[in-house]
């Protein structure tokens, strides 16, 4: 059950794209909570290489020159911390403008979380855009930070109201079916997941897949009435279990299948049952198909 | 290299062992195909790790063959084929491949050669009637704190923030408001003083881009209150008779700010007004294409807030006379006048 809530809630998240050849894309747009846990991821990152920059130049700094001089800091090291305050801001904005311009369009936390941003149109991805998206960050999540602070240290009235207005950015990514934060929507971009899978084999090489076992070389045919029963959902289900290929999960599928369609379950040879039943099902709902009659699954 | 080099021959039908054994014509589909899609693969990996440059140019040139190839897999494949697995390896390679072939096309020091080569000044002037009537809102500001306080000094005490209300409140001697516009003796203090500055003009400006969003109101808002705090000062000094000194004192760094925020202002009011109205197009898409032009007009004010900030903390505390601040002011505005509007190298100057 908690597969099929699963899988409404990605359903939702599926978009078509155009490309401007006219191909049309399938993207999956990203979920809320791999957005926060790439920021957090990012936001850990910077955080780390800044503090440790800074201890790094803060002792070569005290090495190089006092730091003191009378009851006031020094010029060197005044010049020090203009560079340093400038040089961070910089860091912080170039990260996210680095990677994201990079032929990767993700910085290491997106990467990790296995999503990219993408132009919304489909077209080419501007560098300008990327740049638009990063200069409302601060907006959406600095500034209510910022506020929360004031207001809840000071209190009053126009702190919370400012903290109050500041959150409608915040939030905005909760507001809108595409996931869009109030940078995507000036840049035209969207995040989207970017899968990478490898090819898996093909299903119906061995001698199985024709029907004959090879242990004990027994034949297994199916008739129409036999096939008709399973629909697309069960046969992607049952290709999962033979490329996941557990012993314990092919009995049972095995078991399964034959009280479904009345035949006495034999033991010992699941493995190539199963891959005779697979091969013989998609044969016919791959035929039905190029006649335009598809069965989802075995209740439709 | 080795891979793609394999990869490169095509496969002849009767190369493919396993097509003759392959059941399902689904998979003969697959296995005609695959070598295409590796190689495909192949060349996206490489292009993702940045090693564009072990890509010979061959393999550069049929990228976007293999792609649209690849494409066209999938579609057919959508159709006839229940392979999971394989659908949805031919969806991420097409997505992939798709990136590579519509990514960014500049890196970040590219686009930073194009954006100092005359792309901010063409920004900057294709958002002139926005920069209009932000300099008019700005001069109405202006008017609108003067005559406020003129009318009833009262009014000072709510313009003026209250960090500038040391010695300059109303009826201040005129000693006193002189003192404050002097310079002093030392720079020590003055570059935390400038970073402070910066950061904290930084987050108006970009505070009066992000509420352009709103469509622009809240925006000339917010440039009307901080001009409103200047005519405020200005009426202030000019009681005192150091209208001039005050100006002075204000341009070393104010041509090169006020200039920043006018711009802010007007990016800001450039989203609200094709969000407002949006013409043909749908919000979003005008929305987009109006936020790519102000966000270059809004990575310049940055860097410009960067260099008020630097001579507001050094330069008006440094140069004390009149007549070279206003050097130096001047010099700042007819810069930038000179870099937006008379700045065009050929070639430049158009817009995504």
């Amino acid at each position: 059950m908690t597969a099929t809530v699963a899988n409404t809630y990605r359903k939702r998240r599926e978009r078509v794209l155009l490309t401007p050849e006219g191909l049309a894309l399938p993207f999956t747009v990203a979920g809320r909570g791999a957005r926060a846990g790439a920021l957090m991821l990012d936001l850990m990152l910077i955080g780390f290489f800044e503090v440790a920059v800074t201890w790094v130049a803060f002792l070569a700094a005290s090495g190089l020159f006092d730091i003191h001089q009378g009851n006031g800091y020094s010029p060197g090291f005044e010049l020090a911390a203009v560079m340093w305050i400038a040089a961070m801001f910089l860091f912080r904005y170039g990260y996210f403008l680095y990677f994201e311009l990079g032929p990767r369009g993700a910085t290491p936390g997106k990467r990790a979380s296995g999503i990219r941003i993408a132009a919304r149109d489909g077209g080419r991805l501007h560098a300008e855009a990327v740049i638009a998206r990063n200069l409302l960050r601060d907006i959406e999540i600095f500034m209510p930070l910022g506020y929360l602070v004031t207001a809840g240290s000071q209190g009053g009235l126009a702190n919370w109201a400012a903290f109050g207005w500041f959150m409608v950015f915040a939030l905005f990514i909760f507001f809108n079916k595409d996931r869009m934060r109030a940078g995507d929507i000036i840049a035209g971009t969207w995040v989207v997941e970017a899968p990478r899978r490898k090819l898996e084999d093909a299903m119906s090489l061995g001698e199985a897949a024709r029907g004959r076992s090879l242990a004990t070389g027994a034949e297994y045919r199916f008739g129409d009435e036999e096939l008709s029963i399973y629909g697309e959902y069960e046969l992607q289900t049952l290709e999962q279990v033979l490329r996941q290929s557990n012993q314990q999960a092919l009995v049972q599928v095995a078991e399964t299948i034959c009280t479904k369609i009345g035949w006495q379950p034999g033991s010992g040879d699941e493995r190539a049952f199963l891959e005779a039943f697979y091969a013989q099902l998609r044969a016919k709902l791959e035929r039905d198909m190029r006649f335009g009659k598809r069965k989802a699954d075995k209740y439709s | 290299m080795s891979v793609l080099d394999r990869l490169r021959r095509k496969a002849p039908a009767d190369d493919i062992p396993a097509l003759d054994d392959a059941m399902l014509r689904s998979d003969r589909f697959r296995l005609e195909r695959e070598h295409e899609w590796k190689r495909l693969e192949a060349i996206v990996q490489s292009m993702e790790r940045g090693r564009i440059g072990k890509l010979t140019d061959e393999d550069l040139l049929e990228l976007p063959a293999l792609y649209r190839t690849a494409a066209s897999s999938l579609a057919i494949a959508r159709e006839t084929s229940l392979d999971a697995a394989t659908l949805a390896y031919l969806e991420a390679l097409v997505q992939r491949a798709w990136f590579q072939v519509y990514g960014p096309r500049s890196s970040l020091a590219a686009w930073l050669k194009r954006f100092f080569g005359g792309g901010w000044s063409a920004a900057v002037r294709s958002l002139w009637l926005d920069i209009c009537i932000t300099l008019a809102v700005m001069v109405a500001g202006t008017l609108v704190g003067w005559l406020l306080v003129a009318r009833d000094s009262e009014w000072y005490f709510a313009l003026v923030p209250a960090d500038f209300q040391d010695a300059r409140v109303p009826g201040a001697p005129r000693e006193a408001l002189l003192a404050t516009l002097g310079s002093k003796p030392d720079a020590h203090g003055l570059s935390l003083f400038s970073s402070f500055l910066f950061s904290h003009n930084a987050q108006v400006a970009i505070l009066s881009f992000a509420l352009g969003f709103a469509f622009g109101i809240p925006s000339l808002m917010l440039v009307v209150q901080t001009m409103a705090t200047m005519g405020a000062m200005l009426w202030l000094f000019h009681q005192a008779g150091l209208t001039t000194q005050f100006v002075a004192w204000l341009s070393i760094h104010g041509t090169t700010e006020l200039f920043a925020l006018l711009l802010a202002g007007a990016s800001g009011l450039h989203i609200g007004r094709s969000m407002a109205f949006p013409g043909t197009r749908p919000v979003l898409a005008a929305a987009a294409e109006s936020g790519r032009r102000a966000a270059q007009v809004m990575a310049g004010v940055v860097l410009m807030l960067v260099l008020a900030a630097m001579l507001e903390g050094y330069g008006r505390q440094l140069v004390g006379s009149t007549s070279s601040r206003f050097v130096i002011g001047g010099f700042m505005l007819s810069f930038w006048l000179a870099y937006f509007f008379a700045f065009r190298p050929r070639g430049e100057g158009d817009l995504p």
